[in-house]
């Protein structure tokens, strides 16, 4: 009995031990409030610099809400857990972060701890951040206290306990999180490194087009291999994108610096903040993160094929236009074919090919989908220009019809079997959204 | 609140975001020359130009022209005088004239992209454009008429 009660007594004191190492290492002190520094005490050149890296990293995306102030958060973020608000990032000093100084910032971005010393949720991409230089944070810095100041405070997010708990990211950190600069690998060029600095911490590419794990961690060996977001398909960026030809250079480049490319299709969905926020990067960056992409996806070992992909493409042009009792065929020339029919050697830039666009080649129909009933806006995509969204003209079944008919009839993939459910979910998505 | 230009002339409409671009076109702007034909997007009569590209009014949701520039039949030429128009005129190509609004600013966008287009071109690109009266020869005809013009120096290329 004795030392069934000393075992037991044991145990506690172990459970009590781990608890206390535990919080020991979960403690990250508090950092001093400051006063809010003068807008003038910033120089208009690193501000500048902030404004340019605020643009490519999106920071505007996720924190600013329809209706609110700029930065001044409350946007709602769906995630697995719950709905998190992201925060006030405007220096207001009763609501935000107008009180912190330059190292609290930094430490928030880099290792993901606010300024009074509690955890911040990995939604903040702190763990793509972590690899910001020293002189990028400085110039972000710069760039948010310059804002004008927008009293409003957080929203409470909508995670159940103990998921609300922020204590317990020290042991999620513990898992997932792995803080240190970008480290540049010797064995390439300057322009790969930057690339690859800016698609791994500044653009946080993987954030979207990395699978997340069961706890909502970006699978590290499974970097960039595609993920859902937001009733949206990231594709995948590696060789495994199944687009008829693969993502070069120059591909990339002029899809992340005009919203369209030739050969792939228009930047459209969670991809369109991405083209915006990096309109205000310069062109050597985006060409850099074109760089590094291209070697990501090995475009120029996959070269080899494309010019017959594209042969093939544009052999599809007349499918459908003369006569025929094929109904679908009769559907597609009716509602797409005027503008997306192409003839001759290449397709326009300005009449997305669909026998060459990536999301007629993905395993899931949901972008096609998506983009077939919302149309797309002048602000995506090719700035000025638009596509009708079908979703009050079309059924579902006759959305459901296209689907299928482009697929069968201009790729060598297997039909798509979730077209309802997709279109169904699609649908409920946008409806929510009125 | 919506602001666009339409033919040049920037508006600003105090309407929900998703109000189709032609009841905007036709009732709030006050330009009665795009048609109103099936309302899905599926026959072309109200096809105008967004960014210089045909689109579909009756389903592009005047939120998605933020900012863009509309064109409609009455503006693709002040006077009147685009090589199509004149051509529709020579060859008399309507019928009751319903669709030709549709048609002819469909058409003008394909000769910019297929500056010689083939009986494929114009099948693949004017199919979305229907016309009850059955004119298409004579279409096929006034957008070869026009084609031609174009080639030989006329100015709306």
């Amino acid at each position: 009995m004795m030392s069934l009660k000393r075992l037991l007594i044991g145990f506690a004191g172990l459970v009590v031990l781990g608890l206390l190492a535990f919080f020991v290492l979960a403690y990250e002190p508090a950092i001093a409030p400051i006063t809010p520094p003068p807008a003038a005490s910033f120089p208009a050149d690193l501000v500048a610099r902030g404004e340019a890296l605020a643009g490519g990293g999106y920071c505007t995306n996720c924190h600013t809400a329809k209706g609110w102030g700029a930065f001044a958060g409350g946007y709602a973020m769906q995630t697995p857990f719950g709905v998190i608000y992201s925060t006030n990032i405007t220096p207001d000093p009763q609501t935000d972060i107008g009180t912190w100084s330059e190292a609290a910032f930094a430490r928030a971005m880099r290792d993901g701890v606010a300024r009074d010393g509690s955890y911040l949720f990995p939604a903040f991409p702190y763990t793509h951040f972590t690899k910001l230089s020293d002189d990028d944070v400085q110039a972000l810095y710069a760039y948010l206290m310059t804002r004008a100041p927008v009293q409003a405070p957080p929203q409470t997010n909508g995670l159940p306990f103990p998921l609300n708990m922020r204590v317990l990211q020290a042991g999620w950190r513990l898992l997932f999180f792995h803080p240190g600069r970008f480290q540049p690998d010797p064995a390439r060029d300057a322009a790969w490194n930057r690339g690859a600095y800016l698609a791994q911490g500044l653009s946080h590419c993987g954030a979207c087009h990395t699978p997340r794990n069961f706890l909502g961690a970006e699978k590290d060996d499974d970097r960039y291999a595609g993920a859902p977001v937001d009733e949206w398909i990231a594709p995948p960026l590696t060789a495994a994108n199944p687009a008829p030809t693969p993502w070069t250079q120059g591909e990339l480049h002029a899809f992340l610096r005009t919203g369209v490319s030739v050969l792939h299709g228009t930047a459209a969905g969670p991809m369109t903040p991405v083209v915006h926020g990096l309109s205000t990067v310069p062109d050597e960056d985006v060409q850099a993160i074109a760089a590094y992409f291209a070697t990501i996806d090995r475009a120029a070992e996959r070269q080899a094929g494309a010019d017959a992909a594209v042969a093939r493409a544009m052999s599809y042009a007349s499918l459908g236009t003369g006569n025929t009792v094929d109904a679908d065929a009769r559907l597609y020339t009716s509602a797409c074919a005027s503008c997306h029919y192409n003839a001759g050697k290449l397709p326009l830039a300005a009449r997305p090919d669909l026998a060459l666009n990536t999301a007629l080649s993905l395993p899931e129909p949901t972008n096609l989908i998506q983009v077939v009933l919302r149309g797309i806006g002048s602000h995506e995509g090719i700035s000025g220009v638009v596509m009708p969204g079908f979703a009050p003209g079309f059924t579902d079944s006759d959305v459901a019809r296209i689907a299928a008919y482009l697929r069968r009839t201009r790729t060598s993939l297997p039909p798509w079997t979730d077209l309802d459910q997709t279109i169904a979910s699609v649908r409920r998505q946008i409806d929510a959204a009125r | 609140m919506t602001t666009f230009s339409i033919n040049g002339r920037s508006v600003t409409v105090d309407v929900e975001d998703d109000t189709p671009l032609l009841w905007v076109v036709r009732d709030a702007v006050g330009l009665t020359g795009t048609k109103f034909g099936c309302g899905i997007g599926l026959c072309g009569a109200c096809t105008v130009h967004v960014g210089g590209r045909p689109t579909r009014s009756c389903i592009t949701s005047v939120g998605h022209v933020a900012n863009a520039e509309v064109t409609t039949i009455e503006g693709l030429d002040p006077a009147g005088q685009h090589p199509l128009q004149k051509a529709w005129v020579a060859l008399q190509v309507p019928q009751c004239g319903y669709c030709q609004s549709g048609q002819i600013m469909q058409a003008a966008c394909l000769l910019k992209d297929f500056p010689t287009p083939t009986d494929q071109d114009i099948d693949a690109v004017m199919a979305g454009n229907l016309c009850r009266c059955m004119t298409y020869i004579r279409i096929r005809n006034a957008i070869k008429a026009a084609a031609a013009e174009l080639r030989n120096g006329g100015n709306h290329g």
